[in-house]
Formats: structure tokens, sequence, C-alpha cells
């Protein structure tokens, strides 16, 4: 029988190590017994200590973590392994329990790849377990380098939260920069600004690295007046330099460099001055590799090559939210900071996808984010809800446009996605062309929305009036903010609307002040923080700006700030909404990260009792809000 | 004089499609993630249930989350009728050297197959009437099977604002929107494989918004 599906399995296959090792004939006996399995975010393939599959895994799409959960319930992520990865390979060498748990870090699918199969296919083929063996031990863990090194770098460690366990070696820039001995300053300098770099080495004729010129070399000699900048790099570059072989790990690099007194190693063949450069070795690298400083995160992210760089650098962003949670910094603090690391990895995203079109954009665009993102109150990884402003353009040229956009968004959104974002549930992205339209436009949408207020333009308002610009033209969107302040000034009904729908969740409280819970589905008995308490505070918030027209201030605690602000005799309420909130988001971030989800749900029987209490005494500026909306908007008749 | 109007004429099947309708007799319902799915996919001479003839049927089955290539199944069947024009679509042509068998024997290997499980097919009604139509030719009656339609199923995974929208998605729209790899389009076991995909992301969206149970599926 013809099978067409195991054909395409092994064209698959054929692309990647050990596979295309194997010829046509093995490759085909063993898709013929291959398992595809598809995992949902989340998913688990395996565990720590659960007895081995008869099978190893490769994905064909997604990614999967893998993490190792040592004895104090410390989980460390050890990798994340992308499409044509290979793992799970343990059982292959040696029948144990898996050492690591696999979960699915996106929607994957994988490829269950028949243990008894593939050994009887590769029986003998030493090439094909080389690679195995080598793949296999480059994946393991090893929890006493891991010890020591803690201890080496315990100045960079927050507690004892780590992120990638930092025994592995360092990881150097491989196409350093370099100029040769002949050069003059000047052209070091422009070459050095070409590519944002700090440093350039200079090489002779073998390649072989003979110096280097830093940003403080400029400094000290050339900005002084010591040296014209027509000299040549010779004469001012720091020499002899600091060579090391390319397999040094994390924690002898940062030794020599503390030895030394500097701050970049020449990485060369054989580890000597004498051969040729293949790589530069930073302190900035060092401290990326540890990476824990929120502005290392952010250079990192702006230096982006690629979709899976990003992603690396997000999950040290949570490595970096868990461990200012534990040290107790302001949690407006914390949500500025993860703010901008997460509109910083959607505006590389964005230049990303726009290198890869194959024009440039046709008109100045601009990229909004809205709901969470848009209020900047995302600390974990939630959905992206996202939008597109561009200019008006001609009639004839419209579909044209759009359609580039819509490309240009549907990449964008796809490589958030891999990052960790995930889609929205109701595809309120760009790259939904209700959502990706061009300014005129907009206009009439919000202005549809306000002077039309029913159940879906409500609803939709409740998500689009939280919009933040992130990349490309401001000006479009300031020309929308406007003409939305100036169409609420004539509608009344509007806030009515929006008012009303602000009570839809009434204070959490049951008649014996007890928490309100669900009341069935599989989230039984789980108390919702966000439907219950986060949203009517989000929407009071809402409303309340708009009627005050402010601008510009999308997070629900600085809007409630503002509205302290402008109405003093009401101060205090406000200011109670805004702690509240604060509060809220706080254990909502903390559950989230406790149980690697949104942190929606609440198990109330893990509170402490003073948790209970704390919770609990945030609903009563719910209640207070609630009424003065009621009466500020005159809804006492409407509900 | 007999009047026999009311009596259903009981036919006399062949023993394989008379074990093949008894089996439909106790309903016990698993769980969804327990029960074994088959994803099919017919190619055709074309879009007439009377005059046009099934060439080719590929299915893969899904259990668990995983397909198991071990277990899917691709046959081609002789015919007479033969169109040109449609070759360019499945590619299948009229003396090409792939086995070819009755399609008596494709219904006997296909029955055998799927036995009474759930089917799942893109636009479903079309690939049922084309199979149904080939079982009637030879003595034989409908299918029992249950079946989930993709195209109606995507349709309730999606946000109320959406539903209303009375758009038929066509399986390379729905791989655009569900990002599924096309390879192997217009092949009948790679759309069943693609039909499948679809399905398995579309229940996980019906998951996410609590709607992941046998009323929303059947």
């Amino acid at each position: 029988m013809k099978n067409s599906i195991a054909e395409r399995v092994s064209d698959f296959l054929k692309r990647y190590p050990p596979f295309n090792l194997l010829d046509d004939d093995s490759l085909i006996k063993i898709s013929c017994k291959v398992t595809i399995l598809y995992l949902e975010k989340g998913d688990t393939l395996f565990k720590q200590n659960d007895t081995f599959h008869p099978y190893f895994y490769l994905i064909r799409e997604g990614a999967l973590s893998l993490d190792h959960v040592s004895n104090d319930k410390e989980k460390n992520i050890v990798g994340v392994s992308d499409a044509g990865d290979i793992f799970g390979i343990r059982p292959l060498i040696n029948q144990e329990n898996y050492k690591l748990t696999a979960t699915a870090n996106e929607e994957s699918i994988v490829y269950g790849i028949p243990i008894e199969v593939f050994e009887a296919v590769t029986n003998n083929n030493v090439k094909v377990y080389k690679y195995l063996i080598t793949a296999f031990a480059s994946n393991t863990y090893d929890s006493y380098t891991e010890k020591v090194s803690q201890e080496i770098f315990v100045d960079y460690l927050p507690g004892k939260s780590q992120d990638i366990a930092n025994f592995q070696t360092s990881n150097y820039t491989k196409t350093p920069i370099t100029c040769n001995e002949n050069t003059t300053l000047q052209e070091a300098a422009l070459k050095m600004c070409d590519y944002k770099i700090g440093c350039i080495i200079v090489v002779n004729s073998d390649k072989c690295p003979v110096g280097i010129i830093t940003n403080s070399d400029i400094k000290n000699n050339i900005a002084t007046g010591k040296y014209p900048i027509t000299t040549l790099v010779s004469n001012i570059m720091s020499s002899p330099i600091i060579t090391e072989k390319k397999d040094i790990t994390v924690a002898n690099a940062q030794l020599v460099m503390i030895h030394h007194n500097i701050g970049h190693l020449c990485i060369t063949k054989d580890g000597t001055p004498n051969t040729m450069l293949i790589g530069v070795l930073t302190h900035h690298d060092i401290l990326v590799t540890l990476g824990n400083s929120p502005s290392i995160i952010l250079k990192e992210i702006k230096r982006a090559k690629q979709n899976s760089d990003l992603r690396k650098i997000r999950l040290k962003a949570n490595t970096l939210l868990k461990s200012y949670l534990n040290q107790n910094i302001p949690i407006s603090h914390i949500v500025k900071i993860i703010s901008k690391i997460n509109d910083a990895v959607t505006v590389r995203a964005i230049e990303l996808a726009i290198n890869n079109m194959n024009m440039p954009p046709p008109v100045k665009f601009s990229w909004i984010s809205i709901g969470s993102q848009g209020r900047k109150e995302q600390l974990l990884f939630t959905d992206q809800d996202n939008a597109l402003i561009f200019e008006d353009v001609d009639e004839e040229n419209y579909n044209k446009t759009q359609d580039y956009f819509l490309a240009l968004a549907k990449l964008v959104t796809k490589s958030l996605n891999s990052v960790g974002f995930e889609y929205c549930e109701a595809d309120m992205m760009a790259r939904n062309k209700s959502w990706c339209k061009s300014i005129s436009e907009w206009q009439e949408q919000f202005q549809y929305w306000i002077f039309n207020p029913n159940k879906e333009s409500i609803l939709l308002s409740c998500i689009f009036f939280d919009y933040a610009h992130i990349y490309g033209e401001k000006k479009l969107v300031d020309t929308l903010t406007d003409t939305i302040y100036s169409a609420l000034k004539n509608s009344s009904m509007f806030f009515k609307f929006l008012g009303k729908d602000a009570l839809k969740n009434p204070p959490p409280f049951g008649f014996f002040k007890q928490f309100l819970v669900e009341k069935n589905g599989d989230k039984k008995d789980l108390f919702n923080i966000k439907s219950k308490a986060l949203m009517p505070l989000i929407d009071a918030a809402r409303v309340l700006t708009l009627s005050k027209e402010v601008k510009d201030v999308n997070n629900t605690a600085e809007r409630f700030e503002k509205l302290a602000q402008l109405e003093p005799n009401n101060k205090e309420l406000f200011n109670s909404c805004s702690y509240a909130f604060k509060a809220l988001l706080k254990f909502k971030t903390k559950q989230g990260l406790q149980n690697n989800n949104s942190g929606k749900f609440i198990e109330l029987t893990t509170l402490t009792k003073e948790e209970k209490l704390k919770l609990k005494r945030c609903f009563k500026p719910i209640n207070d809000i609630q009424e003065s909306l009621i009466l500020r908007f005159d809804l006492k008749n409407t509900i | 004089m007999n009047f026999n109007w009311f009596r259903k004429q009981k036919k006399n099947y062949p023993a394989f499609w008379q074990e093949y309708l008894d089996s439909f007799t106790d309903e016990t319902k698993d769980t969804i993630l327990n029960t074994r799915f088959i994803a099919f996919d017919t190619e055709t001479t074309g879009f007439d249930q009377h005059n046009d003839r099934v060439l080719s049927i590929g299915a893969v089955s899904l259990h668990n989350k995983s397909i198991h290539i071990v277990d899917n199944f691709e046959i081609y069947i002789s015919q007479d009728i033969f169109k040109a024009e449609t070759v360019k679509i499945h590619g299948i042509m009229k003396n090409n050297t792939l086995p070819k068998v009755t399609e008596l024997e494709a219904i006997k290997e296909f029955i055998a197959y799927i036995k009474n499980d759930i089917l799942i097919a893109h636009h479903a009604s079309f690939d049922f009437a084309m199979v149904n139509q080939m079982l009637l030719r030879n003595g034989l009656s409908k299918l029992k099977n249950k079946y989930i339609d993709t195209g109606a199923l995507y349709k309730k995974s999606q946000h109320i604002i959406y539903q209303d929208n009375l758009k038929n998605y066509s399986l390379d729209e729905l791989c655009e929107e569900l990002i599924i790899t096309k390879t192997d389009r217009h092949t009948a076991s790679g759309d069943a494989l693609i039909t499948a995909f679809a399905f398995l992301k579309i229940c996980s969206r019906l998951n996410k918004t609590n709607k992941f149970k046998w009323k929303t599926l059947l």
C-alpha cells in the first residue's frame, strides 16, 4: 500500500540530523511507525522521573521547554528546543527515567520516533550514535556545577532564582567586527557606529588578534586631544589582548576578566593569540547569559536577530519578574519595567518582520496595543491584543496597502506568538482585516461605537479604548485620540452604557461576606480574580478617565491617581482604588508564576488566613467606586 | 392478498456490512480524549454525487491527541469514469502504476478500518455523499457513523462577535487561520492529515473557552 503520509514524514526527517545520515529506505521504515503528537501550550510530554517512553522526539512545529526541578522545588529551564531539534533521547542512550520535564512552550506538533525501529535500522551506524551522544550530553543537567557557579556569581543572582543554568559555555559573538593595523582611527570609529558596537578588534594580516579599541580608548586618547582622529589604530589600541578557547565556561570567563581587569576576551582557534580570531566574548555577553538586569534585557532585545532570541530574552524577563516580586519591589515599578520589555519585544518583532517583507511599508503606520497590554498591566505572558492604523491612501490603492499591512501583521503576531504571547482568542489582532485600517476608517469606527452604543460596541470599546502607541507614527494615534474626545463630548448616552457595563461585575462578596467562587465547569470553587476583582476597577477607571478627558494615561492604577489629582474631594476613594488594584494585580501575578498560567483563577484553600484578609480588604473600594458611578452617570434607573 | 406497506424490507446484505450495521447498537460515550476519531478525505472526478466517482480515500486515526502513522489508510479505486480536467487537482492519472482496487474491495477495507468510530472531514457532507453513493451502487446502505465537520466546528470555536459571519471556510483558508503547514494538499491522505490537525487545533481553542464537550463536537 502506498503511504503518502509516511513519505512526507520521511521528507521532513531527512532535513535534520541524525536522520540526514540515513538512507531513504531506512527513513521510510522509521516513518511508517512514527507517531504524530499534538501538544497544546502547557501540555507536558514527559515529566522528570517518568519511566521512559518507547519513543524519542523530534519537533515538527513549535517549541518545547526542558526543565529541571531541583530538590528544593526550584524550577530551572535547561533549554528550549525548536523545530528540527531532537530531545527525550535518554531512553535511547541508557534506559533510565527522564531527568527533565518537557512542556510545550507554544502549540506544537512533535514526531515520536519509535526507538525499537530506529535501533534496528541504524544498527552500528557510528556517525548516528556519535551525533546522538553529543546532543544528549549538551542537554544534560549537572547539578554540581550549578551549585559551584552560584557561589561564584552570588552578586549577580537575586536570591536563588536562576534562569538558564550558568554552567554552560559562554555565548560569544561569533562574527566579531575587525579592522587591520593600518586603518585610521576615524574609519574604525565609523565602523563601530555602523555596527552599533562598543569595541573593535585589530587583526594582523593572518587574522590573528593584536589589539582592541574600545569606547574608553577613544575617549582617553582622541577626545582629550592626545592624538588626531587620523592616527592609526595601532597607536592607541590596547595590546596585548587576552585570548581564550571557544569552549570557555561562563564561570571561567568571568574569572579571567576579573583577573586581568578587562571587559573583552578574544576567542581564537586554539586559545592563543597566534591563531585566527573566531569571536569576542564581552562582559556584556556574560551578564546577558546570567542576565537579570532590565537594561541588559532591553539592550539584548534591540540586538535580537531572530524570534528564538526574543523568546529566550523574554523568558529571562519572567525570572526577573519572579525575583522582583520576592524582593517586594513596588508593583507599579515592576509593571513599568515589564511593560517596557514587552513593548520592546513587540517593536523588535515589528522591525524584524519589516525586514522580512519584500518591500518597505508603502505609507506611515502606527502599531497600537490594546486591552491589557495597552493599559500596560501585562505582567505574565497573556494574550496579544493589537491593531494597526495606516495613513489614508487613494481608493484604488487601499486594498493593496491594507494587504501589505495585513501580511506584515501576520508575521508580527506569529513571531509574538512564538515568543510566548498567545493569539487573542477573539482575534483582536492587527492581522484581522477589521482591525487593520486607515486612520479615517478608524475614526469612523470609534465614532460609530460612541454614537451607537449597544452590547457589542461596548464590548469592543472596553478593549479598544485602552490603546497605546507602540511603534511607528505617533501622530496617527494622536489624531485618533482627538477625534474620540470631540465625539465623546456629544454623547452622554455612551457614558451611560459604559458606566452600566462597568457595573456588570458586582463586588465579589456573598451575603455572608464570603468569596463568590465559580459555580460550575472545571474551574468550580475557584475564585476568578480577573473578572470578579480586577475588571470592575479597570472598567470604572476607563469610564471615569474618558469622561474627564484624561489623555494618554492607560494604566488603571495611574488613572485612579490622576483622578485623585483632578478631584481632590474624592481623593481618598480614588487612592484606595489605585492601591487595591495594585494589590490585586500582584496577587494575580504571584499566582500566575506559581502555577505557570495567567493567574486568573485562585484556589482559595491555598491562601493563608492573612492573604485572604488582604484580598477581602481590596474589595471594599470596588463597592465604593461602583456606588459613585451610579450617582455620577445617573444609572439608577437604567439598571 | 398480503399488503406489506409498513414492514421494512429487510435486505440481504453481505456479512461484512451486516456486521458493520450491527456494531452501532450499544452506545457508550467515553471521554473525548479516549475516543478514536478518523479524519478522512476523498479525491473525486468532480462535484456531482451521481455522475462523479471516488478515485481515492485517505484517512488517519486520532487518539488522545496523537496520530499513529501505522494506523492510517490510503486506497486508490479503479473507475470507468475519468475526467481529464480534474487530474490537475488530484494528480491521479488514468493509467498510472498505483495499485488500484474495485469499489467493493475499497468499501470492505474502508469499513474494516473505520468500524463504528466517529468520522471527521472538512465539508463532511460532500465526502459523505460521495461515499454513500458508492455504497448504494454496490447494493449497500448509507454510512451510519457519526461525523464532525471541521468547517462547522471552526465556526463554533470563534468568538461570539464573529460567529454570525456566514463565511464558509475552505480547507486552505482554515489552514491559514489555524497556521497549519500545507503539504500534500489535494491528495486524499494529505488532506486527511491536515483535517486531523485542524480538528486538534480547533479543539484546543474550544477547550480554552470551556466549550470542549461532546455537545459542541457532534
